[in-house]
Parts: structure tokens; sequence; C-alpha cells
């Protein structure tokens, strides 16, 4: 009886009420959180095609599915599968064996499914194409130096090899490659994939790595190299997911096994890069496909304008909070390393060596910690830690610039060393502190582009796509907010200034 | 004060506000002041005089504690001077520098309550001791809203003698207050220190390196040469009874005391 009262008072309360709703709310939520599905893919038109089709067919299975675009790597994605960021990926066996698994020559995909099971990891089965590595030219120079396959380089040392990075650098890439054919071209640059073939069309460089799915192979006149030594592993398409996924979106990736052949691959290519547009490319895949489920919903399509201020808030967002912990962080490390010593040294040491870590090798850093890996949160602290020198080293400066007189005069007149700080040394010290937190801004609009690399959006999104498909027109979707921010940013700090830095410091030198 | 008068320092009847026992500082192998006993009485104007280098600025930063001794102790109204009664020491002394010493992002007015709002004084009797002193130093109220940049700098004098006096002060220490002043406003300025001195009736040392300036505010005069007092007295006893040729050689070296 007492319980039943009880309750019926906790109804009359309202915020009793309110608080029950929220925890059905919560609940609701977190049973909603439960059907989310989360799709990865590199940074690659291939890759994102593959997970624009899952993101459909998830979507289409009942599930809230989300796909993180163009997150990086190989390492970055299984990272992210791994621990449980993403559920699901597209990957190729080669890959697999070569890369994740260290174990080249395990191209079998029975055998791959065995050693990836104590992973925690499971694979579809093949998708039905094999995009493999291959090197290609283009058809007029191939047919002046009567050049067909790999082994015709051999008496062509002086060509110029243009490959992207990650293939100069990959345990079946150029190195074993080259040494396996006997090449010995003394030229062999890293060029970005997109970059390569403007760079190829124009003779900049002869040859470079292409997939052979690559819509730009037939697009550019371009002939592939015969592999006559089997050099290149097998690469076919495979979805990697989570043992942990709802067996209902494993069924919603499987519709997709045995559906797509180098053909039809090469042809969605070639649609995402005409169309600049992956969504319409994956719904391709729905139209064309004879096996595949009808389309209930359609892909939705964001407009320019409205991707283009999501991803400025999203920026906004990045840049705020990390600058935000920064300025919270740096203005007492820079009143402690204003007293000159090693621990000022020190501080101001690490905060320079934090500063010159270039921002991939940073984020390879982060990456692997436990609760930061492909998300927003290592871009802030990314971000936040390239924010630490520019104000510490200003709000140091500002304090060691107060004059020798008016800290003697401070002490003399009885205030005590707190008050000399927050009444005497910070105040006018204001300026060369706001002026470090405005380089620190200014510089983090710009790099916040890096959170782009690790699925975490902003401006960097389209900039990342846009370098991938080397189309101009994106890359400026997300390079002219981000300058127009910056500037924007400056401004908001010239205000600042003058509501910030008390009158006194703005006047002219003081008379005699 | 007729007995004051006629003895040097050390003899003097009357109470110490401040004393120098065998107190000397040293920086490394450079000595600032050799060890020195030197007294200041209550209610005494006793100006501090040598070239530049004689320790008299030294003096002046040992007393209130910007520096420590090197050996030997100042005794500050009976008490030592240590870590736990500096603030107490500063917030009873009043500080004027040769620049004022104003710190330039507080308007005047800020500049001279500072001490008094961080000791959350009343507003009112802020106000009030802000108008008495207003009226002493004979600063017109409205120019105490302006900046330091904004004020001239026989202004900024009167000002900083507003924020050293805003506590009411045993003691008051100036350090050059007048050196950076054109001669008019020097001279005014040191008529009207005169008049607040002899009305407040406060203990007050004075750093300068102009005899006539000594001469006129001080009741005593105490000469130093690197880092050691040459001689203690009045203008005369310098004048008709130098302890060392350098006394003489000091004096003529000032021209305003010589006949042109």
């Amino acid at each position: 009886m007492r319980r039943t009262r009880n309750s019926e008072r906790g109804t009359r309360n309202p915020l009793l009420r309110i608080l029950s709703t929220l925890a059905i709310l919560c609940v609701t939520c977190g049973a909603l959180a439960q059907q989310t599905v989360t799709v990865g893919s590199k940074k690659f038109t291939e890759s994102y095609v593959l997970g624009e089709i899952a993101k459909k067919l998830l979507s289409d299975a009942g599930f809230q599915a989300q796909h993180k675009q163009g997150m990086g790597g190989t390492i970055i994605l299984w990272q992210a599968l791994k621990t449980g960021q993403i559920d699901a990926y597209p990957e190729y066996t080669g890959t697999i064996g070569e890369e994740i698994l260290k174990k080249p020559g395990l191209n079998n995909l029975e055998d791959i499914k065995k050693a990836l099971e104590p992973l925690g990891i499971e694979t579809t089965g093949e998708l039905g194409f094999n995009d493999t590595y291959a090197l290609c030219m283009t058809e007029k120079r191939a047919q002046e130096l009567g050049i067909t396959k790999i082994s015709d380089l051999k008496s062509h040392a002086d060509l110029v090899v243009g490959v992207t990075p990650e293939f100069l650098g990959r345990k079946d890439g150029w190195k074993p490659l080259a040494s396996k054919y006997g090449l010995n071209m003394s030229n062999v640059k890293g060029v970005e994939h997109a970059l390569g073939y403007t760079a190829l069309g124009s003779g900049q460089i002869d040859i470079k790595d292409a997939y052979s799915t690559d819509a730009k192979l037939a697009e550019n006149h371009l002939v592939v190299l015969q592999d006559d030594l089997n050099y290149f592993p097998q690469y076919k398409a495979v979805f990697l997911y989570r043992k942990q996924m709802p067996a209902a979106a494993v069924d919603a990736l499987r519709k997709m096994e045995g559906t797509i052949d180098e053909k039809r691959m090469t042809a969605l290519n070639a649609s995402a890069e005409n169309s600049k547009d992956y969504s319409k490319a994956a719904s391709e895949y729905f139209a064309t496909a004879p096996k595949a489920p009808a389309t209930q919903t359609p892909i939705e399509e964001e407009s320019v304008a409205s991707s283009i201020l999501h991803n400025t808030g999203v920026h906004l967002l990045l840049v705020g909070i990390s600058l935000l912990f920064a300025i919270l962080v740096a203005i007492p490390l820079g009143i402690v390393a204003s007293k000159r010593g090693p621990l000022s040294s020190f501080i101001l040491g690490t905060a320079g060596v934090l500063q010159t870590i270039p921002s991939l090798a940073l984020l390879a850093l982060l990456v692997p910690i436990a609760g930061l890996g492909i998300s927003w949160r290592t871009a802030v602290l990314a971000l936040f830690l390239y924010s630490l020198l520019p104000i510490i080293r200003n709000t140091a400066t500002g304090l060691q610039d107060v004059p020798g007189t008016l800290r003697e005069a401070a002490a003399a007149i009885g205030l005590t060393p707190n008050q000399q700080l927050t009444r005497v040394y910070l105040p006018m010290a204001s300026r060369s502190i706001l002026a470090g937190i405005k380089t620190a801004a200014v510089i983090n609009v710009g790099t916040a582009t890096l959170a782009g690399l690790i699925g975490a959006g902003g401006l960097g999104e389209p900039i990342i796509s846009g370098l991938n498909l080397n189309d101009a027109p994106t890359i400026l979707q997300g390079a002219i907010p981000a300058a127009v921010l910056a500037l924007l940013v400056q401004g908001l700090f010239d205000t600042l200034d003058r509501v910030i830095i008390p009158k006194g410091l703005r006047l002219g030198e003081a008379r005699p | 004060m007729g007995t004051t008068e006629r003895g040097p320092p050390w003899t003097m009847q009357n109470a110490q506000m401040v004393e120098l026992r065998g107190a000397s500082k040293s920086y490394g192998s450079t000595v600032a002041l050799h060890p020195t006993d030197l007294s200041f009485a209550i209610g005494q104007t006793t100006a501090l005089i040598g070239p530049s280098g004689c320790g008299k600025s030294t003096l002046l930063r040992l007393i209130i504690g910007l520096i420590q001794p090197t050996s030997g102790q100042v005794v500050f109204d009976g008490k030592p001077v240590g870590e736990d009664n500096l603030l107490e020491i500063r917030r009873s002394t009043g500080y004027v520098i040769q620049d004022g010493g104003l710190f330039p992002h507080l308007t005047a007015e800020e500049n001279v309550s500072l001490v008094a709002r961080m000791m959350e004084m009343d507003s009112g009797k802020i106000q009030t001791r802000i108008d008495e002193l207003s009226a002493l130093v004979r600063i017109p109220r409205d120019l105490l809203s302006r900046y330091p940049g904004e004020l001239s700098g026989g202004q900024r004098q009167r000002i900083s003698l507003m924020r050293a006096l805003m506590l009411s002060p045993k003691v008051l220490l100036l350090d050059e207050p007048l050196a950076a002043l054109d001669p008019m406003v020097r001279a005014a300025l040191q008529t009207d220190l005169k008049r607040i001195f002899e009305e407040l009736g406060t203990t007050v040392i004075l750093v300068t390196h102009d005899m006539g300036e000594a001469a006129y505010l001080g009741q005593t005069i105490v000469l130093l040469r690197e880092g050691k007092i040459v001689q203690i007295g009045k203008l005369e006893d310098f004048q008709k009874a130098p302890k060392e040729p350098f006394v003489t050689e000091f004096l003529n070296a000032q021209r305003s005391l010589v006949a042109l």
C-alpha cells in the first residue's frame, strides 16, 4: 500500500514525472543505440562506394546505419574494427594476409577465416572481384617503348616511377616487386593516388601503381602491364565484421557476396568519380543488380550548402573544444614557465616538440590508444596538443615582460603574491596571452582538417575526399569555408582585444 | 625637536621607527652595502644621498624587504623584518619610486585604492580617504579617472604619493621621486612634499641625488659612497666640517648650491 501511495505522489510531482520520462527515454535510446551499425571505409573511391552500398543494405534491414567515410589506411580501419568503433569495413584478401595477419601467402578465404576467428573478427564471402595492384602506363608511351609486361621495364631504368606512398611502403609493394623483376629505376617518387593520374597524363611520371578496377584506367587510356612473374597476390574484396554484429546485419552484408565483378566495380567507380557522388554510385548498384532487393528508401543526398554548413559546424566544435581546454591548461603552465629555470625549459621544450610532430604522425600515435581511436576525441586531443605551445609561450613571455620596477612596486605596496599575479602580472600580460590564443585558434582552424583523416568530420572531409577524387570543387567546399573561418576567428579576436585588454594598456606610450 | 636637531641620529632620544643593525648586502663578490648601523627616528625626514651605486636604493629595498640582508638585520617598529611580517610591514609603509610605479592597466583611482580594496576596506571609507588625499596632494578629483598614460609626470608622482599614503603608513619611502621631472614641476612638488610631511608627521626616508632637495626636505642628511656611510648631519655640517675630501667634492659637484 505504502509503495502505491508513494508512486502516486511521485506522479503528481512534476519534477519526478520529468525525471521518470527522462529515464524511459534513456532506456529507449540505449535500445536504439544497440541497433546502430557503423561501417567504415578506406580513403579511396572503391572503398567509399562499397561502404555506401553496405550502409544502404543495413538501413533496408532495419538498422540505423552509419558510414564513416575515408578513415585513412588499413591499420587505422583495422584498429577501429578491433576496438568496436566500427562494426564492418570492406577489405581485400591480399591485404588481410600481408598487412593485417602478417602472413604473406595466406590468401585462401577459408584459411583467412580461421586466422581471424581468435581475433573476434569474421569475414563475408568474396564480393566477386579481384582488385589487385597493377602497374600502368599510358598507351602511347607503352607503345613507343614496346612495353607490355613488367619484365619489359628491366631495360628502361630511366623511367620515372610515381607510386602511392602506401604502395611504396607496403611489404608487397614497390621494393620487393623491383627486386623480383630486377628493376633498377633510380627515380621513384611517392605521389598521392588521384594526383598520380594527373602526373601520368602530363608525362611527369611514366609508371604508376593502380587498382585493377580503377575507373581511371579506361578513362585515361592507360594500359595495365602484365604481371608475368605473378608477383601481385590476389586482392579479392570481402567485408570484415565483428563477431558481435547482429546476425541480421551479417545477412544484410552477405547479400553483396558474388554480386560485383571487376567490370561492375569499375563501372561503379567510374560513376562515383564522374558524378562526384558516392551515394549516387551506390544506388546504381541497386538499380542494376538483378539480385539486389528493391530499393525501399532512396539514399539521401545532402545539398552542398547544408553539407558545408554541417561540416563548418563540426569544424568549429572541434576547434572550440580543443581551444577551450588548451586555454585552461596552457595559461597555468605559462605562469609556471615564466619563472626561468629547468622546469620552464622542460615545459616549453615539451610543448615545442609536440608542435613539430606532423599531424599524420600524431594521429598514428593517438589512434591505437584505448578510448581515443577513430573519433572526434582523437582530433580534439591532437588539436589541443598543437594549441599548447603558442599559449604557453606567450603567457610566459608576457609575464616576463612586466617591467622590473612594476614588479617591485606590486610587492612593495603590499599585494600578496597571488594578488600580484591576478591584479598586476596577468592583466599586464593580457595582450600577449590573447595574441597566443589567437595564434592557436587560427592554426587550429587549419589543422582541424586532419579530423577528416580519421572520420571525425569537419571541413577536412570534403578536402580529403576531393583530393581523392582529384576534384577541385569538392576540395574548395572545404578549403574556402576553412579560410573564411580563419579570417572570422582573426576578426573575432581583434574584437576581443578591445574587450579584454585593459584600456590603460591600449593607450599610446606614456607622455614624458 | 630641539634636542634631536643638535646631535647625530644614533644619539637621538626619540623612539626609532626603523633601524639597520649591521645590515649588509652583497651580490656575489660585489658589495652593495657594507655592514651598516643606522636609525630613523619617528616623525623625522631623513635624506639618503650619494652618487649612483652608493647603496642608497639598496638600503631602501632592505627596509621594505624587497631584498634580504646578507648579514645583520633590519628592525621595523621594534620587530625584525622577516618573511612572517613582510606583508604587514609593506602595508604600513608607503613607497614611491622615480617614475611613480603606477600600473598602466589601472586608472589613477584604481591604483590608489588597489591594496585597500584587496584588504576589503569599506568602499565608503575608501572614497572619503581618496577625497582627503586628492586635497592633500592637490590633484583635481576628475583626473583620477584617467590612466597613468594620460597623465603628466608630475601628476603621476602626486597620484603615486596618494597611493603610498592611502593606508596612513607609519613610514614613507621615496626613491628619487622627483628625479625625472623638469625643474619647475620639481620645485612645486618639493614645496608640496615639505608641507605634506609637516602636516602628517610621518617618518620619511627620501633617496635623492640632489643636495638642494635633501637639505630642503630632510632634517638629517646621510651621505653614502660605495656602500658606506661617509657623513651624517645637516648641510652646514657637510660644508663646515667635511669628514672626508669626498664630502666637499660631492658638494662642489652640486652646481645649484654654488653661486654661479
